[in-house]
């Protein structure tokens, strides 16, 4: 069984100027969402409070806002898991002061601040689950989550670091192991097929949470197999062909790597498939990405990786492996 | 064909029995299961408290399959969470306050398995359920008090040396000495460099008219270990308060330098937990009461008006006095140390200037009496009384050591005659717990349902299953015979995946889970860019043996630098990430090495097994 005809040989280099445009267009654009539109950041990243409830009878949306309404929680934002009996309701941490009635002082001489911080947390999920309770006795809590402020700051700059060490990390041991243009070529995918990725995803609208971050890492992962399996290829066509057209050669190795990244694409994307389909809400989202991830990341092989490498003017002298000078040799009649 | 060697046979073989043994424990499930402990020496779990447990179950008409007394610990098990949680409740009630009841998921593992190391993998939180906190030590107020103490010690070599008319401040920059003149000023900058020259750098500053300055800092070394004692002191202290709790596999472990995290397994209501974690801790230096033999004034009753009744943790009495001497806001360091005398274990105790005075004017009265110390923990507790939140505190005293003052001693002593080297440095723990705990902030905090832990490990196993089979079937339809032997290979991928992550105790958390499945789905690349390659070498006319031999050799490259890459992906998440991101990029790395064995040499061996004997091979069935 094949998925592609092994004796095809598509010209896709003849597209080159077209496919390079329209990824650089699709860069900006995409770029363009992410910081003009901006991601709907998740609890992990932003702090505040997330309860889940379920609910054991359906409930309506409005009548959970208008409860928590009535409890003093105006800006709680309040998702549905598709169904009418589970609920996620954030609350922002700036709006603790002013859902919290001020503590009542006690007997106990102050403790530490950040003791009546959390504490302060703790009750604004309690609050939310009385404020439910006061009009549909069957809700309860399965999942509470306060994070504070500052870890939301942390981890965005971490989940930043990561990938600027990932990109730097992969160009290195490409820089190494083929040539400085295939690096180049490799960076520059990545950083098209992350932003793409990711502006993707902030259309959905939904939350970008921790698994979402570790899932565009995958991506970045995934992508850069499938440009090295091509560069493999052009490496070795260019290394024992007597002569060639770079574009042929580029054509020719997409042609013949061209089941395999197929191949890999369909396997890979049942295995995460089945993360968006079966996975539960918390692997939806890491799910979702991969399947977009592994879509661009093809795509950007064929139509954007090798049109910059050829951009850069990749040559068979550039990967012939280096031979070693040998003045002995060069003595000798 | 026939030059494969055949140590990689031997290992391929190996490397499978072993990986299916290790991996076997993750078959049986964990249990829910209630232990109950006895929470004082004088309590023993015996027989009667399991006649107990067990008329207290079947009077409710609580569902158990087992219930047993082992090793100091009765253990009941269940058919299901909510009979487990029924129970627990029930047994709390029943049983009384000698004892700690706490849900705990049994291993069902049979010995034998267990005896070889191979126990299944802790489930995460999220799989369980249960309650994670992350605490922020207040680092800056310990170092804080530190510089004090320094400031204070200045004070002391001031007033030694006779140096008149300067002063000590604390400044952002550091401790700023201003004496009247370079004379004093040298004076005391030799003092210091004598007695605290390992602690403290000292620079001679500006000099204006007569005033001249010295600027003392605290060593960056000095500091970094202050921080680290906090830390590990403050983790030491969690641990004790958690034990209390009863939780059973709690996790208490720093991250980073000023973090730690708590996690306790099947707890629900974190005011408990929190109200344990918030507890203050300090210490008294009290005389003890010569004159009342406490255990005659713990059977009467009767103390003498300026004394009080105290107990050790074990519930031995002691008399002491009332008034303190010395409080733990005094003490400045305690550290464990073998006594320069005669090597027998020992705390030293250093206090500040007040607390020295105190201790001299104590001491030179009292040489040959008693001196003990006490901790004094302080919990919280809010109750509902009328509607209304009542916060008060509950207070424990402990006795934690009692010795005789040998001599007159003021600023530096020491404790001896320790039972051991560890004795000493439980004290010297409790002492520094007592004497600094840093504020701890609560920064974040997690509270995941039980049941919401059962439903997402149905649908994590669900999703690796329907994976698995997905990629299985499309690979075998695809490559037919090599289709087998890569699904076969990667079916043992998963296994030695789960055989390793077990034999290290990783913890399984469903981004674990996602790790797993992405595993499933990228492995089979090495096998598709072999099969490829063979395809390609049988269209271009070799025989089907040199077709192997070359699919492999030629393969080999793009699959090590396409794992060699994606390795360094998945290595800086483990670095970066924190949390639930690094139990994805642990099982991720682990899953892209086992790969490269299981797909490449795994299948190799197969592939030369199965077609290594027959010579006249026309046709591959790839």
């Amino acid at each position: 069984m094949e998925l592609f005809n092994p004796n095809s040989n598509i010209d896709f280099m003849r597209w080159r100027k077209v496919s390079l445009v329209v990824s650089c267009i699709l860069m900006l654009a995409a770029a363009a969402i992410i910081f003009g539109r901006g991601l709907n950041y998740g609890l992990d990243f932003t702090g505040g409070t997330l309860v889940e409830v379920t609910y054991e009878r359906g409930v309506d949306v409005g009548e959970v806002r208008s409860a928590l309404a009535s409890g003093g929680f105006d800006n709680a934002v309040v998702q549905t898991y598709g169904g009418t009996n589970d609920f996620a309701i954030r609350i922002a941490n700036e709006e603790h002061g002013v859902a919290t009635p001020a503590p009542a002082e006690a007997s106990v001489p102050a403790a530490s601040a950040g003791e009546e911080g959390s504490q302060a947390a703790d009750r604004v999920a309690k609050r939310v689950v009385a404020a439910l309770q006061a009009q549909r006795p069957d809700a309860k809590a399965t999942r509470s989550s306060f994070v504070g402020p500052q870890i939301g700051e942390e981890l965005r700059s971490d989940g930043l670091i990561a990938v600027i060490f990932v990109i730097a990390g992969i160009s290195i041991y490409l820089w190494i192991r083929f040539e400085w243009r295939f690096a180049v070529s490799a960076v520059a995918s990545e950083i098209h097929d992350t932003l793409l990725t990711v502006a993707a995803f902030a259309l959905t609208g939904r939350e970008f949470d921790l698994p979402a971050l570790a899932a565009v890492l995958s991506v970045v992962g995934y992508s850069i197999n499938d440009k090295i399996v091509v560069f493999d290829r052009v490496r070795e066509i260019f290394r024992s062909s007597r002569k060639g057209e770079p574009s042929e050669i580029l054509n020719r190795s997409i042609n013949s790597t061209m089941s395999r990244t197929i191949m890999t694409g369909v396997t890979t994307a049942l295995a995460v498939g089945t993360l968006y389909f079966l996975g539960g809400p918390a692997l939806e989202n890491f799910g979702l990405i991969m399947l977009i991830g592994i879509f661009i990341g093809i795509l950007s092989s064929i139509f954007f990786a090798n049109p910059v490498l050829l951009l850069l003017g990749v040559s068979k002298q550039d990967l012939m492996p280096v031979t070693k000078d040998d003045p002995e040799l060069a003595r000798r009649p | 064909m026939n030059d494969y060697p055949r140590w990689k046979h031997a290992l391929v073989l190996l490397v499978t029995l072993l990986g299916l043994l290790y991996a076997l424990p993750t078959l049986y499930p964990k249990q829910p299961a209630v232990q109950v402990l006895s929470n004082k020496s004088s309590i023993v779990v015996d027989e009667a408290l399991k006649e107990k447990a067990l008329q207290a179950l079947q009077t409710r008409k609580i569902e158990f399959e087992s219930v047993e007394v082992k090793d100091q610990r009765l253990l009941a098990l269940f058919p299901n969470t909510d009979t487990q949680l029924a129970a627990a409740s029930a047994l709390r009630e029943d049983l009384g306050d000698g004892y700690t009841t706490a849900l705990n998921l049994a291993s069902t593992v049979p010995a034998w398995l267990r005896a070889i190391g191979a126990n299944s993998m802790p489930l995460g939180l999220d799989l369980q359920g249960g309650v994670q906190f992350l605490m922020q030590v207040d680092q800056k107020s310990v170092v804080d008090m530190q510089e004090q103490r320094y400031v204070d010690d200045i004070r002391g070599l001031m007033r030694e040396r006779g140096v008149r008319n300067a002063s000590v401040n604390r400044t952002p920059q550091g401790i700023v000495v201003q004496t009247k003149g370079t004379e004093d000023r040298d004076a005391l900058a030799a003092a210091i460099n004598r007695d605290l020259a390992t602690e403290l750098l000292v620079t001679d500053g500006t000099v204006v008219g007569d005033q001249a300055t010295l600027n003392v800092s605290v060593r960056p070394e000095r500091l970094r270990q202050i921080a680290d004692s906090t830390i590990k002191q403050n983790v030491g202290t969690l641990r004790n308060r958690i034990n209390a709790l009863g939780v059973a596999e709690p996790v208490i472990q720093q991250q980073g330098s000023s973090r730690i995290v708590v996690e306790l397994p099947g707890l629900q209501d974190t005011a408990e937990a929190k109200r344990l974690l918030g507890a203050q801790a300090t210490l008294e230096y009290r005389a003890v009461d010569e004159g009342a033999n406490a255990i005659e004034a713990e059977r009467t009753g009767v103390v003498p008006p300026d004394s009080r009744l105290y107990h050790w943790k074990d519930g031995r009495p002691a008399v002491l006095k009332k008034k303190v001497i010395v409080t733990g806001n005094e003490l400045v360091d305690a550290m464990s140390q073998a006594a320069p005398e005669d090597g027998s274990p020992a705390v030293s105790v250093t206090l500040n200037e007040a607390g020295a005075r105190k201790m001299l004017d104590f001491t030179t009265q009292n040489v040959g009496k008693g001196m003990a110390v006490v901790f004094v923990e302080r919990t919280p507790e809010v109750k509902i009384v009328d509607g209304k939140e009542v916060r008060s505190a509950k207070i424990t005293e402990e006795v934690i050591n009692l010795a005789t003052i040998r001599g007159v001693f003021s600023k530096k002593f020491q404790t001896t005659g320790l039972e051991s080297m560890q004795a000493a440095s439980d004290l010297a723990l409790l002492l520094r717990a007592g004497a600094f705990a840093a504020p701890v902030d609560i920064v974040e905090e997690r509270v995941i349902g039980s049941s919401l832990g059962a439903d997402n490990i149905r649908k994590g196993v669900m999703a690796v299953i329907v994976g698995l089979l997905l990629v299985i079937t499309f690979v075998a339809i695809y490559y037919k015979l090599f289709g087998l032997i890569a699904d076969l290979a990667l079916m043992m991928n998963l296994v030695l995946l789960v055989a390793i992550l077990s034999i290290f105790q990783a913890t399984l958390t469903l981004p674990g889970i996602a790790g797993i499945v992405l595993t499933l789905g990228m492995a089979i690349d090495a096998n598709v860019l072999i099969c490829e390659r063979i395809r390609e070498e049988l269209r271009n006319g070799s025989t089907p043996f040199a077709s192997i031999r070359a699919g492999y050799e030629k393969a080999w490259a793009t699959i090590l630098d396409a794992n060699v890459t994606h390795l360094i992906a998945a290595v800086a998440l483990m670095a970066f990430g924190s949390g639930p991101i690094k139990g994805f990029a642990i099982t991720l790395t682990i899953g892209i090495l086992t790969s490269m064995f299981t797909s490449v040499t795994g299948t190799h061996s197969l592939v030369t097994l199965i077609f290594g004997r027959s010579t006249k091979l026309k046709a591959l069935p790839v």
